[in-house]
C-alpha cells in the first residue's frame, strides 16, 4: 500500500469537571458527567490527518468502550479519517493498562500491516500516558511520548519526532513500526463535517464492533480479570478550605481592597 | 540473608539526576523501614560517577550501576532491556520510578514487559504490613484520589509525581555497597537514533512564596503579569494553553501536567479553574482570582474572588502597589 497505515487510539471520557465521588458510597457519579472526546486524542486525529495529506494513505480509529460511543465514532469520522471501530464488550470493562494495551493491541493485529499508532499523551480521566508504550511492547513497535512534531521519512521508512523531556526537547528518529502520543494543543483539531455527520446518522451508517471473541482475547486477558492492579478505595482530594469571598464595589474599591490583601499576605 | 527489596530508578538528565528520584529515595526508605526491606537504587549511565555514592548517602543500602556505553541519554529498548535483565536476577518487591516523561515512557512498557501491575503518577504512598505498597493515585484532574495497589505479581511497579516527598539530607556515613554491571547486550538492539537535543535552562517556581498566574482570559496582557509578579517579588505560573501556545516555558505550568505549587498567595487572572488546572493550586495558602465570568469554576476554589475584567484590573493593580510601595519607602 502507498502512503502511511495509521490507527489512532481515541477515548471517550467523561468531563472531568462533571464527575462527582458520592461521599455516602463512596463510588464515582459519572451518570450526570457529559462525555467528550479525550482532548489530546483530538490533536492526535488532526495529525494523523496531516500526515496523510502530505504522505497519502489511510487513517482507521480504534476505541475501547461502551456501544454508545458509537455517536462519537461517526463524529470522528466526519473529521475526515476513513474508518472507526469501536472495541466494545461487557467483558472489558473495569481494565487496567494491562487488559487496555493488549485489547488495543490486538485490534490493530488485526487491522494488520499498520505504520504508525498516534495516541494522546494521556486520558483526562485518570490515565498517566502508559497505554501508548504499553501497545507498544505488546506489538513490538518501536515508541515515542510526549511528540508534538511528527514526520516521516519514507526513503529510510522511519519518523522523525520531537518530543518534550524534563530538561527540554529531543529529536529522535524511530522506525516505523511506531506508536507515539502527541501531546495536547499541539494543532488545531477541525470541525468535523456536520453534512456528513448528518447523513452518517441517517443512513443507519454501522460502526463496526469488534468483541473479545473477535480479537481472540480469552476472558482471564481482559477487563476485570485481566488486570493486576485493584482500586482498594476512592477519597476526594483534600485541599485547603476556600472562604469563596466575592469581593465587590466599584473598581476603585475592588483594587483597594485587592491591594490591601496583596500587601498583607 | 535474603531480605525482600524496594528499587528506584534513579533518573538521569544532561543537568543531573532528576531531584524526583531523591525524593523517591527519601520515600523508599521510610517505607522500607516499616516493613524491614532493603532499598536498593538502580542507576544507569555510560559512566562511572559519584551518583553511586549520594545515593547511599541519601538512603540506599545498596546501588546497582549499571554501565553501558551507549547509555548517556534513555533510550526506550535499552533501559528496558537492561531493567527486564535486572529484575530476572534479583526479584525486587517493589519497584518506584520517578513520574518525568521519560520514566512513564519507560515504565509504561516495562510493566507490560514484566507481567505486572503499575500504579501511575502516584501523589501518596504507604506499605502495610504484608509488604503491599498503596498508592493514590489523581483521578479526574486531582478531584478524587484512588487507592491502588497490585497483589498478585511482582515487582509491584508505582511512578511518583515530582515534589510530592522529600529527599534525605546525605549523609556522607551511611553504608552501603555498589555493585557495577557491564550489561552484554546485542547490537542493533537500539534502533532508536538521537538527533539533537534542546537542554533549556528553567526557573523553578515551585518554591515562590507569592505567584502571579495568567490563564488565557489574560493572554494578551502578560507583559503586566510579569510587571506585578516582578511588584510582589514573585514568580509568574501559568495554565496549560499558555504554555501551549509557547508563551511561558513549561516549568511556568501550574496543574496535573505541570507542578504544584505551596505558595503563601496565589492572585490569578483570567484562568476557568478546570480541574486539571486547580489540582495544582490546592496547597495556596490564599488564592485571590479574577475572572469575567460568574459561573467560573475559579470562584469555587478561591478564597476572595472578583468578577470582573481582567486587562482592566490587573493595569490598577500595579498603578495602586507602585503607589503604595513609594509610601512605604
Ligand atoms: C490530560 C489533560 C491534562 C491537562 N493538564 C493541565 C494542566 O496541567 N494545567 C492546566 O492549566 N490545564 C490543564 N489541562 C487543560 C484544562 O482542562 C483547561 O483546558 C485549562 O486549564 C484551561 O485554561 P484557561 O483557564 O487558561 O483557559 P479557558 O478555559 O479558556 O478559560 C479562560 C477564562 O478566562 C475568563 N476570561 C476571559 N476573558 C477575561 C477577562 N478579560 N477578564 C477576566 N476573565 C476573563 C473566561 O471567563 C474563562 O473562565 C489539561 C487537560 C487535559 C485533557
Ligand atoms: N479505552 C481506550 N480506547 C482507545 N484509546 C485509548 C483508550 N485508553 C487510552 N487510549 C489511548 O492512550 C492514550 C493515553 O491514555 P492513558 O495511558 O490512559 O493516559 C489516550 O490519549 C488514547 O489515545
Amino acid at each position: 500500500m502507498k502512503g502511511i497505515n495509521i490507527v489512532v487510539c481515541v477515548k471517550i471520557v467523561p468531563k472531568p469537571e462533571e464527575v462527582k465521588l458520592n461521599l455516602e458510597t463512596n463510588t464515582l457519579d459519572r451518570a450526570n458527567a457529559s462525555s467528550i472526546i479525550n482532548p489530546p486524542d483530538k490533536n492526535a486525529i488532526e495529525t494523523a490527518i496531516q500526515l496523510k495529506q502530505i504522505y497519502g494513505g489511510q487513517i482507521t480509529v480504534i476505541s475501547m468502550g461502551p456501544p454508545f460511543f458509537d455517536g462519537f465514532m461517526k463524529l470522528i469520522i466526519s473529521m475526515g479519517v476513513d474508518k472507526a471501530i469501536l472495541l466494545s464488550d461487557r467483558a472489558f470493562a473495569g481494565a487496567d493498562t494491562y487488559p487496555t494495551t493488549k485489547t488495543l493491541s490486538q485490534a490493530i493485529k488485526k487491522l494488520g500491516n499498520v505504520d504508525l499508532v498516534i495516541c494522546g499523551e494521556e486520558s483526562a480521566d485518570g490515565g498517566t500516558g502508559n497505554v501508548p508504550p504499553g501497545i507498544a511492547e505488546w506489538l513490538n513497535y518501536s515508541q515515542a511520548t510526549y511528540c508534538h512534531e511528527i514526520d516521516y521519512d519514507a526513503s529510510e521508512q522511519r519518523f522523525i519526532v520531537k518530543r518534550s523531556i524534563s530538561d527540554g526537547f529531543e529529536i529522535i528518529s524511530i522506525p516505523k513500526p511506531a506508536v507515539v502520543s502527541v501531546e495536547l494543543n499541539i494543532n488545531t483539531p477541525r470541525f468535523p463535517d456536520f453534512s456528513l455527520k448528518k447523513e452518517l446518522d441517517n443512513n443507519k451508517h454501522k460502526i463496526p464492533i469488534w468483541s473479545a471473541t473477535d480479537l481472540d482475547l480469552e476472558p482471564n486477558e481482559i477487563g476485570l480479570s485481566g488486570s493486576f492492579t485493584t482500586v482498594d478505595s476512592l477519597i476526594q482530594a483534600k485541599g485547603l478550605e476556600r472562604k469563596q469571598i466575592q469581593i465587590i464595589g466599584n473598581i476603585d474599591d475592588i483594587v483597594d481592597q485587592l491591594v490591601d490583601l496583596i500587601i498583607n499576605k | 540473608m535474603n531480605s525482600k527489596e524496594i528499587w528506584v530508578f534513579i533518573e538521569i538528565s544532561d543537568t543531573g539526576v532528576e531531584p524526583v528520584s531523591w525524593e523517591l529515595l527519601g520515600k523508599a526508605r521510610e517505607l522500607a523501614n516499616k516493613v524491614n526491606f532493603l532499598v536498593t537504587s538502580i542507576i544507569i549511565s555510560n559512566k562511572e560517577s559519584k551518583i553511586a555514592e549520594e545515593a547511599i548517602a541519601r538512603g540506599s543500602d545498596k546501588v546497582l550501576y549499571i554501565i553501558h556505553n551507549e547509555c548517556s541519554h534513555y533510550s526506550f529498548e535499552l533501559f528496558t532491556k537492561i531493567i527486564t535483565d535486572l529484575n530476572e536476577k534479583f526479584k525486587p518487591e517493589i519497584l518506584l520510578m520517578p513520574a518525568t516523561h521519560n520514566s512513564r515512557d519507560l515504565a509504561g512498557r516495562l510493566a507490560i514487559r514484566l507481567h505486572t501491575g503499575l500504579t501511575a503518577d502516584v501523589v501518596q504512598l504507604d506499605i502495610n504490613n504484608q509488604g503491599i505498597l498503596l498508592g493514590a493515585v489523581p483521578g479526574f484532574g486531582g478531584s478524587i484520589l484512588a487507592i491502588i495497589k497490585c497483589e498478585q505479581s511482582i515487582p509491584q511497579m508505582a511512578t511518583v509525581r515530582p515534589g510530592i516527598f522529600q529527599s534525605i539530607l546525605p549523609d556522607q556515613n551511611r553504608k552501603g555497597t555498589i555493585e557495577y554491571i557491564f550489561p552484554q547486550i546485542k547490537e542493533n538492539l537500539k534502533e532508536t537514533i538521537l538527533i539533537k537535543k534542546i537542554t533549556l535552562n528553567k526557573e523553578d517556581i515551585s518554591k515562590s512564596p507569592r505567584l502571579v498566574i495568567a490563564g488565557r482570559g489574560i493572554s494578551s496582557n502578560l507583559n503586566e503579569i510579569r510587571l506585578l509578579a516582578e511588584l510582589i517579588n514573585g514568580g509568574v505560573g501559568v495554565t496549560r494553553p499558555i504554555s501551549d501556545m509557547g508563551l511561558f516555558g513549561r516549568e511556568h505550568q501550574i496543574g496535573s501536567t505541570g507542578i504544584s505549587v505551596k505558595s503563601k498567595l496565589a492572585i490569578i487572572f483570567g484562568a476557568s479553574g478546570a480541574t486539571h488546572f486547580s489540582s495544582g493550586i490546592k496547597n495556596v495558602e490564599t488564592v485571590i482570582s479574577i475572572n469575567l465570568d460568574h459561573k467560573a469554576l475559579i470562584n469555587e476554589v478561591s478564597d476572595y474572588f472578583i468578577i470582573a475584567d481582567a486587562s482592566e484590573i490587573l493595569p490598577r493593580i500595579i498603578d495602586k502597589l507602585k503607589l503604595k510601595m513609594e509610601l512605604i519607602k
